[in-house]
């Protein structure tokens, strides 16, 4: 960068982001996670009060990162399973959407098997479903795609584990410190209570905004369950003047 | 007010949205002064931690049509991961002040429910002493935790630590 731009840039400073609300963000230690035991920093995180590296971001585009917003089939054949639409909008913590954002979406087969070799779950795969997509949220912050609903699978973790039904997402946002990963969960899933990685975050009600609901008008007739998933990225501590 | 969304770890499966070709932010045809960065992840037995997600962020080159200034890489058996990109400048830091070139890591895989965001800076940049993240990193122990080592003509060395002994400065962002 040049010395001029430079000296452009330091106008002002950037708006901090807001701090987590306690509990609603799992903490990096979970002992009944065991992947955490030897994982997680034991120094506390170093406080860094936010530049130009932590608040803006490149705009993912599809042009150089194609959209796939169908999971739901493989060169025109379907996938096994019960077909579902997964939709909702992506807001920041002032309630304003998140629009055009790149969403990565994965997930098992409705089997409960990743189309993966690391997984040797004894479980079908399934020739149609390869279980990865990519989206943009629209302006208003909107995103949606087809799937199946994935099984559930059993892990290494205790006596009996199993992962409840789950999507992983990864957000971007805008900024370097909007980067959010999480899973999304179907409602009334009875493995949800067992589950140490959801268990992970502490707030009842965080936890329970990684659930899904049911939605009767994202249900297309005749075709596939609708389920509505919002997201809440980031946002700034205070709002700048004059905006 | 709406409270942000719980972050859930990546998980043992991400590669399934991985593109290799990601690792190299050059591939759209950048012009710049390349640069090559690699490293090894361990846990805290020292162990190296395959299949994680590092992610590589750089506010200057800006991004552009020909570069992406983001970049994944996904570490191998051995814990190694590697980045092709182009050399960052120095950017304005708080306070008039001016950061150093660096980039940002988010270091995502199982085992880890939320992100850890780490710098990286380079050995020998004069701008590293008056560096305001840097320099408040007291410790100089820990501070050299976030400097990459040359390792060869345009070529740097960055090994990040997850957990006790030389553990990596990681930053609340």
């Amino acid at each position: 960068m040049l010395a001029s731009q430079l000296k452009a840039r330091t106008m002002a400073d950037p708006i901090p982001f807001r701090a987590h609300t306690p509990g609603t963000q799992p903490p990096y230690d979970v002992p009944a996670y065991l992947g955490t035991r030897k994982r997680h920093p034991l120094q506390q995180l170093h406080r860094l009060d936010p530049t130009v590296t932590e608040t803006t971001g490149p705009r993912f585009s599809a042009a150089q990162f194609p959209a796939h917003e169908d999971l739901s089939r493989v060169n025109g054949k379907p996938a096994a399973g019960q077909r579902i639409v997964v939709a909702g909008t992506i807001t920041d913590e002032d309630g304003r959407p998140v629009p055009h954002t790149m969403v990565e979406i994965w997930q098992a087969n409705a089997a409960g098997r990743y189309h993966h070799p690391a997984d040797q779950h004894d479980a079908p795969l399934d020739p149609n479903f390869t279980g990865a997509g990519r989206v943009f949220t629209d302006a208003a912050g909107r995103y949606r795609f087809l799937s199946v609903l994935p099984g559930a699978y059993p892990w290494p973790n205790h006596k009996n584990a199993w992962r409840p039904n789950h999507i992983h997402f990864s957000f971007f946002g805008p900024a370097f410190a909007t980067r959010l990963i999480t899973q999304m969960y179907f409602p009334g899933d009875p493995l949800l209570a067992f589950d140490p990685i959801y268990n992970g975050v502490p707030d009842e009600a965080a936890r329970t905004r990684l659930v899904a609901g049911f939605d009767l008008d994202l249900t297309e007739p005749d075709y596939a369950l609708g389920y509505r998933f919002d997201v809440v990225l980031r946002g700034r501590a205070a709002t700048p003047m004059g905006t | 007010m709406p409270i942000a969304t719980a972050s859930q770890t990546i998980g043992p499966y991400w590669h399934l949205i991985e593109d290799p070709s990601w690792a190299d932010l050059t591939r759209f045809g950048a012009e710049g002064e390349r640069l090559s960065l690699g490293g090894t992840v361990t846990d805290g037995d020292g162990a190296p931690f395959a299949d994680v997600c590092i992610e590589l962020w750089q506010a200057d080159p800006a991004a552009t049509d020909r570069f992406p200034a983001f970049g994944r890489s996904r570490t191998d058996a051995d814990g190694r991961y590697h980045f092709t990109t182009l050399k960052p400048g120095p950017v304005p830091g708080r306070g008039n002040t001016i950061q150093a070139p660096h980039f940002a890591l988010w270091v995502l895989g199982r085992g880890l429910m939320r992100g850890l965001a780490t710098r990286v800076y380079f050995a020998g940049e004069a701008g590293n002493e008056t560096d305001p993240v840097l320099s408040s990193v007291e410790d100089p122990a820990r501070r050299a935790t976030l400097i990459a080592s040359a390792d060869g003509p345009s070529a740097w060395r960055f090994d990040i630590r997850l957990q006790g002994a030389g553990e990596t400065v990681f930053f609340d962002v």
